[in-house]
């Protein structure tokens, strides 16, 4: 294959190791964003997510930047650890002081987890942090069973709220019995390339193929979990062998999350990004 | 892409993981105990696949689903199974 440029617009670098960072750069990668997550175990205080958020817009940039990869964020308390409203609104309030970070673009991966209510207050907590502070969006749905119920009602919280353009949110994880209700709200929607809980590359360009691929974006959400930090790469090649061209590809992995992330004053890439690819 | 090319690409692959069902249902089938609400789902989704008119994707992920509407009191789990409990 030529080479080629992308975009990952979701990884967990925090728990990848630099061999990932270089290899995903040798791969074509232009830029990582990383939403805040839950680390595989509750943080026992809100003090655990400060030193979160500082290893996010501090140390993980800093790593990246030893490959020239530019690296973003998103902050938030993630739907896992939402269930405690108390602990939440103590996170929450830690956030605006990050917000003017240079790499921070947003708020994520915000969202539901079992579809509790405490969950959808957290939620509805960070929609309005968002909106206060003019913030993009990028939300979790949940896993499984939990996902087609969790999306509907993520979607009712964010049509709602009259302040939320749904051009500046995405909502991830998308699989074929939520894409279109995404979509057709007007949100930009993630597919994920995870093992066995997600989307194979294959669904993803079946879903490519039936629906406007203009507010979509594929991602690996490769995070301590067994996943695959090259999944972009691997989707592109998927791409190419259902006999899609290299146009089409670059327009769907790296203009499009470039198009999205580009509503934040902050993302910029170094030579501006849009240009075509430098070998096409 | 033809249905010829589809299948020169994708055949063996989904002959594959059609044979790891048929063994996964045998080897269910030869162990002890009562199966659950996993299996039963499951089996209820098999059938989809029989349909005509595509969108099998997703009518079996929605027989895998939470059918209900309304927000749980408190989530006393973080993890999914892949099926709902309630569907029995
Ligand atoms: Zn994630």
């Amino acid at each position: 294959m030529t080479s080629m440029r992308y975009i990952e617009p979701h990884a967990h670098m925090v728990s990848r190791t630099t061999d990932d960072y270089r290899a995903m750069v040798l791969a074509g990668c232009a830029a990582v964003c990383e939403p805040a997550f839950w680390a595989g175990f509750d943080r026992s205080a809100a003090a655990g997510f400060y030193d979160y958020f500082r290893q996010l817009t501090e140390y993980e940039p800093r790593r990246a930047a030893q490959f020239g990869l530019p690296h973003f964020c998103w902050l938030c308390i993630n739907p896992k650890e939402s269930e405690d409203v108390g602990l939440a609104r103590e996170v929450i309030a830690l956030i605006p002081q990050f917000l003017g970070r240079p790499n921070v673009v947003g708020i994520g991966e915000i969202g539901l987890n079992k579809n509790s209510r405490n969950e959808l207050q957290v939620l509805e907590m960070h929609v309005d942090m968002a909106a206060r502070h003019d913030q993009l969006i990028l939300v979790h749905t949940p896993h499984l069973e939990d996902k087609l119920k969790g999306t509907r009602l993520i979607l009712d919280v964010l049509r709602a709220d009259s302040r939320i353009k749904p051009e500046r949110c995405l909502i991830d994880h998308v699989e074929e019995h939520t894409v279109k209700r995404v979509l057709d709200a007007g949100f930009w929607g993630g597919m994920t390339l995870y093992p066995e809980t997600k989307c194979t590359a294959a669904r993803a360009v079946d879903m490519i193929e039936q629906y406007s691929s203009e507010r979509l974006w594929m991602n690996s959400a490769c995070d301590w979990g067994v996943s695959v930090p090259l999944a972009i790469p691997l989707a592109a090649l998927e791409l190419r062998r259902r006999g899609h061209s290299a146009p089409v590809i670059d327009r769907l992995i790296y203009q499009n999350p470039l198009r999205f992330l580009s509503q934040s004053p902050k993302f910029i890439l170094p030579g501006g990004g849009l240009e075509q690819p430098a070998h096409p | 892409m033809t249905r010829r090319e589809l299948l020169d690409l994708y055949f063996m692959e989904a002959r594959s993981k059609l044979i790891d069902v048929a063994a996964f249902m045998d080897r269910l089938e030869r162990a002890e105990g009562e199966a659950d609400f996993r299996f039963a789902a499951f089996a209820q989704a098999l059938p989809l696949l029989q349909g005509q008119g595509g969108g099998r994707v997703e009518r079996v992920l929605a027989a895998l689903s939470d059918p209900t509407e309304d927000p749980i009191a408190v989530a006393t789990s973080k993890a999914a199974c892949g099926a709902w409990p309630g569907g029995k």
